[in-house]
């Protein structure tokens, strides 16, 4: 096994980083240790936060000291067994990648060298796996973008980016489910409602889920939109 | 049962708690109040449970009505305020009769005010807690900052307090310009160089005026990083330090996201986040670096105060 490390994080967090890099091994050892370790929750470890390749964990410091916290940690860590495979759901995104609705996409074509026909057939040309939910209520964070589309992300982020934006932050892609400040490239957006607090279930997807974004016109996006605001939009879904 | 009404708003006035936990790894932030201590001495004052509900103003106070006599208390900035006209002071329980109107001005000192309310207000729980997450539309009223014509009722109001006038802690409000602030180090403290951490560590910051609940922005002697800034995301904390590209630090405060992309320097101690809420936008920062053992010494002796103060208060209910 490679070093694992347990970072501080403040006075009442530690995060235990499995790896610096993106990875389903390495995701997985995260949801086997996330589990693991919420089997313990109640002495003193209040709440988790599993990523791509870390765990960051909350603790009370008045009920667990920082030292027997790391010593729980370590002994999970060493005893770790990680589980099989999860069967496959995809959700197919709409989205326009038209010039209306990606601001970023002239950056994103002088860094990468890649033409927008290119850009737009290399990005929605296959399954991103949901590493994570974060930063946002149903912000996904997608593994597996193909490496010739990195960019790095803003140098001082927006202010406000619109709900459904889709954009690519340095090796990662993404949407962000609500207007937000945020530092990522924009090279298109769905009408799709990814956070909606009139759904029963009001995050469409789980970490574990996949996405596949499929390019439309401007005319599709409208029309999707309408339907999304009326609440009668449904995405399409596959389950394999 | 009525409450309070507002008859102004105020900058921006939110209904908080301590926050709403429990559903971080699906993204939804804590958010809750800035100024954790204010709050948790306002409820003690008040004999209230600790994580009973209050209004958390912003700069400039809202002006309320209230439509049903209760007990009610003013901790945090120094915000003017008047009960009917009278000048109250802050850090002591008064009565406020139905009819009355309990009005608070610009913030003398610090930044955020709060007004709670003895026996608290009946707003409804969402996740386990009633804090207003503006980001997300959610909790408090209807998710957005109080308005005039908002009313929102008492849950169970007190009209006498036992021992009123003992209900009061001495306290003087900080004017400030310059705050020392403490910081453990830590997280991806390795992506920086020495220099780097070096000015962080020995030179002033400023708050920068688009600073808000989710985050305060700073301006100061860019802080360096060896590579590169971007990580692969992952979980933040209340307080942590991102340093994007720029070199310019951004401490993520109670609307902060779940996770995020930039390297993280530490975070600010538990304790000086409640410094932090009433330090204002052109005010400087002094960051200072210690353990995580002192940062959670200091955090005890904090409990302990209130936990006394708390005491001393039920003691009279």
């Amino acid at each position: 096994m490679e070093e694992i490390s347990i970072l501080t994080a403040g006075d009442s967090a530690v995060t235990v980083e499995f790896d610096r890099k993106i990875s389903p091994e390495v995701n997985q050892k995260v949801t086997a240790f996330a589990k693991a370790l919420a089997e313990k929750k109640g002495k003193g470890v209040l709440e988790l936060i599993p990523t791509f390749r870390s765990v960051t964990v909350f603790y009370d410091p008045f009920r667990i000291s920082y030292g027997k916290l790391c010593e729980l940690l370590q002994g999970i860590i060493e005893n770790l067994e990680v589980t099989g495979e999860q069967k496959k759901r995809i959700f197919y995104i709409p989205v326009c990648y038209e010039e209306s609705y990606a601001p970023d996409m002239h950056t994103v074509m002088e860094h990468t060298g890649l033409s927008r026909q290119s850009i737009i057939e290399l990005h929605s040309g296959r399954d991103y796996l949901i590493y994570m939910l974060g930063f946002l209520p149903g912000f996904p964070y997608l593994g597996g973008m193909d490496e010739r589309l990195a960019t790095p992300r803003l140098s001082t982020p927006r202010t406000r980016i619109e709900a459904g934006s889709v954009g690519i932050g340095g090796s990662q892609t993404g949407i962000y489910p609500l207007d937000s400040p945020g530092g990522w490239q924009l090279i298109g957006k769905t009408p799709v409602r990814l956070y909606d607090q009139r759904r029963e279930d009001p995050i469409l997807y789980r970490a574990g889920d996949y996405i596949r974004f499929v390019p439309v016109k401007e005319k599709e996006y409208q029309e999707i939109d309408m339907h999304c605001r009326a609440g009668n939009y449904h995405c399409q879904i596959a389950e394999s | 049962m009525g409450g309070i009404k507002i008859r102004n708003g105020g900058a921006l006035t939110t209904i908080q708690d301590q926050g709403r936990y429990g559903a971080q790894e699906a993204g939804f932030g804590p958010s809750g109040v800035m100024d954790r201590r204010a709050f948790r001495i306002a409820n003690a004052l008040l004999g209230n449970k600790e994580t009973e509900a209050m209004l958390e103003a912003t700069l400039l106070g809202p002006e309320i009505e209230f439509t049903e006599t209760d007990c009610f208390v003013l901790t945090g900035a120094d915000m003017g305020a008047t009960l009917d006209g009278v000048p109250v002071a802050g850090y002591r329980v008064f009565t406020a009769q139905k009819g009355s109107i309990l009005k608070l001005g610009f913030a003398k000192e610090g930044v955020r005010g709060y007004i709670a309310f003895a026996g608290g207000l009946k707003v409804p729980e969402i996740m386990g807690s009633k804090s207003t997450s503006l980001k997300v539309k959610l909790g408090g009223m209807e998710g957005r900052k109080l308005e005039a014509g908002d009313e929102i009722p008492f849950l169970n109001p007190v009209a006498k307090l036992r021992h009123l006038e003992r209900r009061s802690i001495s306290h003087s409000a900080e004017s400030r310009k310059e705050w020392k602030i403490r910081v453990v180090l830590g997280l991806q403290k390795d992506y920086f160089t020495d220099e780097g951490i070096e000015a962080f560590f020995s030179t002033p910051y400023t708050i920068l005026p688009e600073s808000d609940r989710m985050g305060y922005r700073l301006e100061g002697i860019p802080v360096t990083c060896k590579e590169t800034v971007d990580i692969i995301s992952d979980a933040t904390v209340p307080g942590a330090i991102q340093i994007p590209a720029s070199g310019k630090p951004i401490i993520l405060m109670a609307d902060r996201q779940t996770t995020g992309g930039y390297a993280k320097l530490g975070a600010v101690i538990t304790a000086d986040l409640s410094v932090l809420a009433q330090a204002a936008p052109g005010n400087k920062l002094l960051f200072e670096q210690v353990s995580v053992e002192e940062a959670q010494k200091v955090l005890k002796t904090e409990r302990d105060e209130l936990k006394k103060l708390e005491r001393r208060m039920n003691r009279w209910l």
